[in-house]
């Protein structure tokens, strides 16, 4: 298996000049009906990959944003089983990758096994599992083994030299850097030494390295975007499609591209 | 019969399902925890607060009224509502709060239910001179309303959760949050034998003063080993200090006493082992009470320390291998036990108590009269009188 559908778009969008934009939705947040419009949207709006988050009654790596949005997903009775089924329903119309984001229990009630295989169906490439680090990894790891879905690893700031290294070698689809200490959320700023943690981590990886958490304005996607090989915009998607702004959501997206050399 | 700790695992159970920004940190605390362990410095000074500063050691009582109304065997009382704070959540607080100290952070976070953790973790904090903020469910605020206001003159912030039911879970789910997001500088002391690895283990470790004491004194007492031992189990940290000493002692059988709520069969209960459905909550894989996506629900039981949805890891360990039995109380029964105590001995003991209280006496009627049932009495209950008298109430 290739897994290298995740990667592959993040790469052909850099081979453009391009940043790769992966924005995360609720997947629910508004019924169920919004996830086909939102992906579509999302998609033909520019999208290079669409990280679809199953809200989960525990979201401990969850800031506010998410987590009011993941109760408002639970309240319209939105589980990992509905969404996988409705992604299916819609698969033909999807050209990008999916790439699902949930908590570790609903994926072991939903099944190990079965997950890998109904991914495929619903057109879900990847998964990101933010309570599963690489010492736990494993389990999955060796459920997805014979199938398209990679395992998409977080890198953290405080991750040492070596652990980067061995995450580095493990990683599928692209690696997850997490922008700073702390839960998903918009901020002001970022640390130093973001420049050089994002460029050592790129330097130990052979797949895309995209950074994540905190990034919320269209100066954010092109500063953060410029130190990787793009970002993923969470919190600000979250609030943007809440309130029916697709015009932000296109500023952002649009902060993405023509921007390899630009800065 | 020991358990297997292989990276933090009790057989299946256990290990470490957190996000990547808490691995080091978690790293860092094991090896911390390691060089303590060796270091005889720090036994020393944990000693010497255990016994100065806390009480220990605390008696092992001969329950007499207790042992004639039930008829059966007799039943010692581990009296570890006697400890400074009420209950034995301060051998951990202390212990960890010196493990912080040594790792050089300054700064301790900490959930808690029944406010128990909460209190003593403060105490250890304004004793070191740690900063402390401690999360608590919004209802349990409103439960143990006197319990934070003990924290808040020990000089913490009680900081209240309004997410999800307002109670244990929620509180560990914004303390997590907090760590994640202060790691550097700050020290979660987790008050139950639960979370991920090595926290059930240092937990665990600094509890067992209860079942160590506990051998001494029954064997000074009665020249053998108890027949019986009872302990209430919510996270579980009580009965795994009580529990663990006497693992290899197979003569010694051992009881866990989970929240049966309004009953099992009700749904309405906090009984993970009795729910007997596997998962991962607050970074181990253990018994979760879940429903049938994977999503964890709501405990419930009239005791606040009890009312958790999970059991830690080791206990869940000891429940597949059969070491330990564990079974259930109701809400009811409970309230029970507690006016028995209260009434024969003279001890009114925690709520969370009073269930190993109810099924120790059940208990002991089926056994010898020359048999050797011990109770650990974790709390007292002067924190949840307000409680129980509107269980009752107002009729005592």
């Amino acid at each position: 298996m290739t897994k290298l559908q995740v990667r592959q778009a993040i790469e052909q969008c850099n081979e453009r000049g391009d940043k790769a934009f992966v924005p995360y939705i609720m997947a629910g947040d508004g019924g169920l009906q919004t996830l086909k419009e939102n992906i579509l949207f999302l998609q033909e709006a520019g999208t290079t990959a669409i990280e679809v988050g199953i809200p989960f009654s525990d979201p401990v790596a969850d800031g506010e944003v998410i987590q009011q949005a993941g109760e408002r997903a639970l309240a319209e009775g939105i589980t990992l089983r509905k969404v996988i089924n409705e992604l299916a329903s819609f698969k033909e119309e999807v050209t990008v990758p999916l790439v699902i984001m949930t908590y570790l229990n609903p994926v072991l009630s939903y099944g190990l096994q079965a997950i890998a295989a109904d991914c495929e169906k619903s057109g879900v490439y990847g998964l990101i599992v933010p309570d599963l680090p690489l010492e736990e990894s494993d389990l999955l790891k060796d459920a997805l083994k014979n199938s398209e879905v990679a395992l998409i690893q977080l890198v953290s700031l405080t991750s040492p030299a070596e652990r980067i290294q061995a995450i580095a070698q493990a990683a599928e689809g692209f690696i997850y850097a997490v922008t700073v200490n702390g839960i998903t959320g918009v901020r002001d700023s970022f640390t130093e030494g973001l420049e050089g943690h994002l460029q050592r981590l790129k330097a130990a990886s052979s797949v895309p390295v995209l950074a994540g958490f905190g990034i919320s304005t269209p100066e954010h996607v092109q500063s953060l975007g410029a130190l990787a090989d793009g970002v993923i915009v969470g919190s600000a998607i979250v609030t943007a499609l809440h309130k029916g702004d697709f015009a932000s959501v296109r500023t952002l997206i649009d902060a993405s591209k023509n921007q390899v050399t630009s800065i | 019969m020991q358990t297997t700790e292989t990276k933090g695992r009790y057989g299946k159970f256990g290990g470490q399902f957190v996000p990547e920004t808490l691995m080091t940190a978690l790293q860092e605390l094991e090896v911390a925890y390691e060089e303590a362990q060796q270091d005889p410095a720090f036994t020393e000074e944990l000693n010497y607060y255990l016994k100065d500063f806390v009480g220990r050691e605390n008696p092992l009582f001969l329950a007499e009224r207790l042992t004639k109304h039930a008829g059966g065997a007799k039943i010692y009382l581990k009296r570890e509502d006697l400890n400074h704070t009420g209950a034995h959540k301060i051998n951990n607080s202390l212990g960890q709060a010196l493990l912080a100290i040594r790792m050089g952070k300054k700064k301790i976070v900490a959930e808690t239910g029944a406010g128990q953790h909460g209190v003593a973790t403060a105490t250890a904090c304004a004793l070191l001179g740690l900063e402390c903020v401690v999360f608590m469910g919004k209802e349990d605020v409103r439960r143990q309303e006197l319990n934070v206001f003990r924290m808040e003159l020990l000089g913490t912030k009680v900081v209240s959760v309004d997410k999800g039911a307002g109670t244990l879970k929620d509180a560990v789910n914004e303390a997590l949050r907090y760590w994640v997001s202060n790691v550097e500088d700050t020290h979660y002391i987790l008050g139950s034998a639960l979370g991920p690895h090595p926290f059930p283990q240092i937990v665990r470790d600094f509890q067992c003063v209860i079942g160590n004491e506990t051998k001494q004194q029954i064997v000074e007492k009665e020249g053998r080993l108890p027949d019986a031992v009872v302990a209430c189990i919510g996270g579980g940290s009580n009965a795994i200090g009580m529990f663990h000493p006497f693992v290899d002692d197979e003569d010694v059988k051992l009881y866990g006493v989970e929240a049966a709520g309004s009953g099992i069969s009700t749904g309405k209960h906090a009984a993970a082992i009795a729910g007997n459905q596997e998962g991962v909550l607050h970074g181990a894989y253990m018994y979760v009470l879940q429903d049938e996506d994977g999503f964890i629900q709501e405990a419930h039981s009239i005791s606040a320390g009890l009312d958790y949805p999970a059991v830690g890891p080791e206990h869940c360990h000891l429940h597949d291998i059969k070491r330990v039995q564990y079974d259930s109380v109701t809400d009811q029964q409970a309230l029970e036990g507690l006016q028995l105590l209260s009434r024969v001995e003279g001890i009114i003991p925690a709520l969370e108590s009073a269930h190993a209280v109810y099924y120790a006496v059940q208990l002991a009627k089926e056994m010898k009269e020359e048999e050797i049932l011990v109770i650990c009495l974790s709390g007292r209950g002067d924190k949840d009188v307000q409680t129980v008298r509107d269980a009752l109430g107002g009729q005592a």
